[in-house]
């Protein structure tokens, strides 16, 4: 397929997740703020919002104050943070339309209406009120968009494309999610336990859509390594790193032109990670270095599936 | 100037009889009720937004996207109206191709007097043309022929349309629309399809790649998701199954064009492209556009590659050249033109310059190479003032329009608002040529949404209604 229509279609997908798991992040995080805490203050309190997003820096220049008010505004509708969920939708529509010939029909009519209805929210405040029925209707397009795709397209390249920026965004979202929260939430030397813990892990959980998960699986009280281990090394925990990987390296190996790249190479030692690794050794070396360094082979990756497909030079 | 009254209708013919081809449906208009078809237009305008079928428009607010209004009152001709419309674009087609086969080599038209020399002159002629052969001898693989109705028997062609022609998507989807808003209505009519469309077209663009070359690879050529028509684009190549290319994506190398793909390069034999010449290769041309692919006339002049429509049949369908179409089917095929001209006023020539401002007010004043109905005066619905300031306009360079009386263009039932009125429509037939030259039973049918209003364009206020051939007559 053209080099730029799978850019496009890639770059669709990433914005999409992106825009879920944005809303994910600020839904929990509002709800855990409805959880009386004093020893915490409103810009602490909203910082790793930020953080996980990526957009700490920026933020400091376009806003400066952290307030509940001022995140919550400048994650969900800042055009201004190319991270806000109005502009990874935007971005994704933008990226569907100049490749719309490429989907089925009811790809485009799904990506055009999350479009069209969107224009409904605009002149919202969330910071006084509707932000949680925003954030499920973001998480409910994204789920039909996926599910759209799925149900409709043909099994080519274009899907592959499509699935493989899916899952890159995704791996490098819950990467970030658990490297702040888990810094967070565990000061060196702390003990854990208490109902504020118990809330704050619950929420983490519960923004992958893992707490009922937890539950079936472990059967216990909520142990930090545990929900580590669940959304890093588990395969059968959707939004894991592992599961990512096993797409990751499938897709990568469908792909019309696979052969020697460096992505999948670099995919391949990163599966072999997850999927041979123990979450012990894991925590021996530091659970932030495994975290950063994995962000880090991931954003790798992506650069590689820039070089090998989507901006061949010749 | 003919008044409102002896407008002709397309359903009672502009008197107080229904004519035997609507017979049928005006029963079916007469027994719905407006509230109805009001909805069913608001079901089409939510359905029609939802799949995007929007264009931008040049000129307006950050390019917006707006929908071109779509009537859902159809235009009826009879398979013997059609028969007659559809053997005079064919014929009109294929003399142009061969127009330009003869401009572009021995120029026999222009030795045997019939056209003047000073069409050479035009910018649309391309020296770099010249002696050129492409395939089949087919310059203008689509073609748009814009033809109005003034009366029962009276046809006339408006405008030959030879460079990129627009429109056949709004006549693919509203044909789409119409048969899921009245499924009843088809099954009652037998209306000749126009889906097989993107078919033809695509067997057309294999058949005129270069010699030799098994299942060739045809693309098409877009400026990109900005470009007005980006809409239709996307459309017919996803219909025809091709790849839709920008500039970008492609590239020369030992005379063969070839596109970007995540599997690496590959040939591309046929380009059906929806960039203009000026635009289309920045080595050639225009050297500032980054839409086109630098070297590709180079290719294309050395039989590397096929494009479609060739460069440089924008001399054909110019206005100044329009006037010597008849000529041309006389001289090349040696038949009586069946579609009529309008007839023209040259005002590069002094009589008709003269005659042209002492009738301002009564005749239809165009720009020789305008198109999208700018630059244009419709001398009896213009102010004085705006008629004056006209008046200069051509004074100061008359080589540059023609003149036609103001023609009564047909009306047809529209919905407006909420009640029937009659509106003035023209229509746009879509004549394909690769092996042999043929037209779909359609066209694009305009119509000027604006009471008493005679230009049709999209830009300016035009919708489109779907256009029924109906294959036998029907009686209520």
């Amino acid at each position: 397929m053209l080099s730029r229509t799978a850019d496009h279609l890639y770059w669709m997908a990433r914005y999409i997740e992106r825009a879920e798991n944005m809303a994910r992040a600020l839904d929990v995080t509002y709800n855990m703020s409805l959880v009386p805490n004093e020893d915490i203050t409103e810009a602490m309190f909203w910082s790793p919002a930020l953080e996980i997003s990526g957009t700490t820096e920026i933020y400091e220049k376009d806003i400066g104050e952290v307030t509940a008010a001022n995140v919550i505004n400048y994650l969900a509708m800042d055009q201004r943070n190319p991270s806000s969920i109005y502009s990874a939708l935007k971005s994704a529509r933008e990226n569907a339309h100049a490749v719309r010939v490429t989907m089925t029909t009811e790809t485009w009519e799904s990506i055009n209406s999350i479009w069209l209805e969107f224009s409904q929210f605009l002149k919202q405040d969330f910071s006084k009120k509707g932000l949680r029925e925003f954030c499920d209707w973001v998480k409910t397009r994204s789920h039909l968009f996926r599910g759209v795709c799925f149900g409709t397209m043909l099994r080519d390249d274009a899907f592959n494309f499509v699935r493989l920026g899916t899952f890159i965004e995704r791996a490098d979202n819950t990467a970030r999610l658990l490297d702040v929260k888990y810094h967070l939430l565990l000061p060196t030397g702390q003990e854990v336990g208490g109902a504020v813990d118990y809330y704050e892990w619950s929420s983490v959980l519960r923004s992958v859509s893992a707490l009922q998960a937890y539950q079936k699986i472990f059967n216990d009280t909520i142990e930090p390594w545990r929900v580590a281990e669940l959304l890093t090394l588990r395969c059968d925990m959707p939004r894991s790193l592992h599961a990512c990987f096993d797409e990751i390296i499938l897709i990568l190996e469908a792909l019309s032109n696979s052969k020697n790249n460096e992505a999948f190479r670099l995919a391949g030692e990163i599966h072999a990670k997850l999927h041979y690794g123990k979450i012990k050794d894991i925590f021996q070396s530091g659970l932030h270095e495994f975290l950063s360094d994995f962000i880090k082979s991931n954003d790798l990756i992506g650069q590689e599936i820039h070089k090998h497909f989507l901006s061949a030079t010749y | 100037m003919a008044k409102t009254n002896t407008f002709f209708d397309e359903m009672t013919s502009g008197k107080d009889e229904i004519r035997s081809i609507y017979s049928a449906y005006s029963q079916w208009l007469k027994d719905t009720s407006n509230t109805q078809l009001k909805s069913k237009n608001q079901e089409a305008e939510l359905l029609f937004r939802r799949v995007g079928i929007t264009f931008n428009v040049y000129g307006e607010t950050d390019g917006a996207e707006r929908l071109i209004p779509f009537d859902i009152i159809p235009r009826l001709l009879s398979s013997k109206e059609w028969d007659f419309i559809s053997k005079g674009t064919i014929q009109r087609v294929k003399a142009l191709n061969m127009f330009l086969h003869d401009i572009y080599h021995d120029q026999l038209i222009i030795k045997e007097g019939l056209v003047p020399q000073s069409l050479l002159q035009n910018s649309q002629y391309r020296p770099e043309m010249f002696g050129v052969d492409v395939p089949n001898q087919i310059y203008a693989h689509i073609a748009g022929i814009d033809i109005v109705r003034i009366d029962e028997s009276q046809f006339y062609v408006l405008e030959d349309n030879l460079r990129t022609p627009s429109g056949v998507s709004y006549m693919l989807e509203n044909r789409k629309m119409m048969m899921r808003l009245f499924p009843e209505l088809f099954r009652r009519y037998s209306v000749a399809p126009v889906e097989h469309y993107p078919q033809v077209l695509l067997n057309n663009l294999r058949a005129v790649a270069q010699n030799g070359i098994e299942d060739p690879t045809v693309v098409l050529l877009t400026p990109g998701a900005y470009n007005s028509a980006y809409f239709e684009h996307a459309f017919i190549a996803q219909q025809m199954g091709i790849e839709l290319v920008e500039g970008k994506d492609l590239f020369v190398s030992k005379n063969s064009v070839y596109m970007k793909t995540t599997e690496g390069p590959r040939r591309v034999d046929v380009i059906y492209r929806r960039i203009d010449d000026d635009y289309i290769d920045p080595l050639a041309f225009n050297e500032i556009s980054m839409l086109g692919v630098p070297g590709l006339l180079s290719v294309y002049r050395e039989g590397g590659v096929t494009l479609a429509n060739a460069i440089g049949t924008g001399v054909a369908d110019d206005k100044a050249t329009y006037m010597y179409v008849p000529k041309m089917i006389e001289f090349y095929l040696n038949e009586k033109p069946i579609l009529e001209n309008v007839p023209t006023y040259d005002l590069s020539k002094e009589d008709d310059l003269q005659y042209t401002l002492s009738h301002l007010n009564e005749l239809v004043v165009k720009e020789v190479q305008g198109s999208g109905g700018y630059g244009m005066l419709v001398g009896p619905t213009s102010t004085k003032k705006e008629i004056e300031v006209f008046r200069e306009v051509i004074i100061k360079n008359p080589n540059n329009y023609i003149a036609q009386p103001t023609l009564s263009l047909s009306q047809c039932p529209t919905l407006i608002d909420e009640s029937i009125d009659s509106r003035h429509v023209d229509l746009r037939p879509f004549v394909l040529s690769g092996k042999e030259t043929s037209v779909v039973p359609g066209g694009l049918c305009r119509v000027a949404l604006k009471k008493g209003s005679l230009v049709v364009n999209s830009s300016q206020g035009g919708g489109t209604k779907d256009t029924w051939i109906l294959e036998k007559n029907h009686h209520a």
